[in-house]
């Protein structure tokens, strides 16, 4: 649970990031901000879905409140991750790491953490370099030169955030039953929230992945037997 | 919007993103015991993950053909127990090469 082993399992999420933050420079640009304003946003909240929602509302000359109240509705499932990685820590986990390490808790870097039996100061600070560069490297190239690599590349970089996510979940599906089941609950959740027009345009993909993955995990709680809660769940890990 | 509007938004945006992380990982120091409440927390990485891919994924590239190419050959490979980089290059490079082919076969 070392410093480098974390630093080198954050190199698959900082190259996933340096391609997603170059559509976000693309983006924050276009929307009328300079690249050091994207880069700021970048380096300071480090989240996807908020970032993008943020500039909107920058770029629509909204005020404070809206800017609070979206990012916590939108970034309300990293508190969910932040309770769910604090089972996870060990003693080295004090107050102040907590304040620091709280900062990477990104849906890329709560999965990767989630792998481990338990998480550690070194690890997990380790883990979130690559990264936070990655994703201030990317916002800064892709507010510079976004317009001139071909679109096909720049387009085919951004899938394979999700092919990791992929390669997270199934390895876990094949041992447990259970784990199988709440997977394809979430899915057939998220699909529900994606195609049915009136709740896509009235719910924030933020809190659709918030609903579809307690109802999930909820299931799952009901579903496992008594006797069985612990074994599934230590199985999960 | 003057620099004086956008350091304001700016520090509202990076606060409260930080404080929605800071607080419960914070303030849950202690292992929760109860097993069910236990089991629920442990599930919730993967119900999280499933939920943020499918059917997100489809929409990733500028293409639903080559994003479901890049799909199919994540679900192959990670079923395969590929590690975590080789699944992520294979999925860009397969959604690469469908958006090759489509550029020279149109269908």
């Amino acid at each position: 649970m070392s410093f480098k082993y974390g630093f080198k399992s954050g190199l698959v999420i900082g190259s996933g990031y340096l391609s997603v933050s170059f559509s976000f420079g693309i983006m924050a640009v276009n929307s009328g901000l300079t690249w050091w304003q994207a880069v700021l946003i970048s380096i300071t909240c480090l989240t996807s879905a908020g970032q993008v929602a943020g500039v909107g509302i920058m770029a629509a000359g909204g005020g404070i409140i809206e800017m609070a109240v979206a990012q916590l509705v939108i970034n309300l499932r990293y508190s969910l991750m932040a309770i769910s990685l604090s089972q996870k820590t060990d003693k080295t986990m004090t107050l102040p790491a907590r304040l620091i390490d709280a900062y990477v808790i990104t849906d890329e870097i709560f999965g990767v953490a989630s792998t481990q039996e338990s998480v550690g100061f070194r690890y997990m600070t380790g883990l979130g370099i690559l990264p936070i560069a990655g994703w201030t490297l990317g916002t800064f190239l892709g507010a510079v030169l976004g317009n001139i690599l071909p679109a096909v590349v720049t387009s085919c970089l951004a899938i394979g955030i999700y092919g990791m996510f992929v390669a997270i979940v199934l390895p876990v599906c094949r041992q447990s039953k259970t784990i199988s089941i709440i997977c394809i609950i979430a899915v057939l959740l998220a699909v529900v929230f994606r195609y049915v027009p009136f709740l896509y345009a009235h719910v924030s993909s933020g809190f659709a992945i918030i609903i579809c993955a307690v109802i999930a995990a909820f299931v799952g709680v009901l579903i496992t037997p008594e006797d069985e809660t612990q074994k599934e769940a230590a199985d999960g890990q | 919007m003057d620099n004086k509007t956008f350091f304001i938004l700016l520090a509202v945006m990076a606060v409260s993103t930080y404080l929605v992380r800071a607080i419960p990982f914070a303030a849950f120091r202690k292992k929760i015991t109860n097993r069910k409440v236990k089991a629920f927390f442990d599930y919730i990485p993967y119900t999280v993950l499933s939920a943020m891919t499918f059917p997100a994924i489809l929409y990733s590239t500028d293409s639903v053909i080559t994003a479901s190419a890049g799909a199919l050959t994540a679900v192959i490979l990670a079923y395969r127990g590929r590690s975590l980089l080789i699944v992520a290059v294979g999925t860009c490079a397969a959604a690469f090469l469908v958006s090759l082919l489509l550029m020279f076969v149109p269908l």
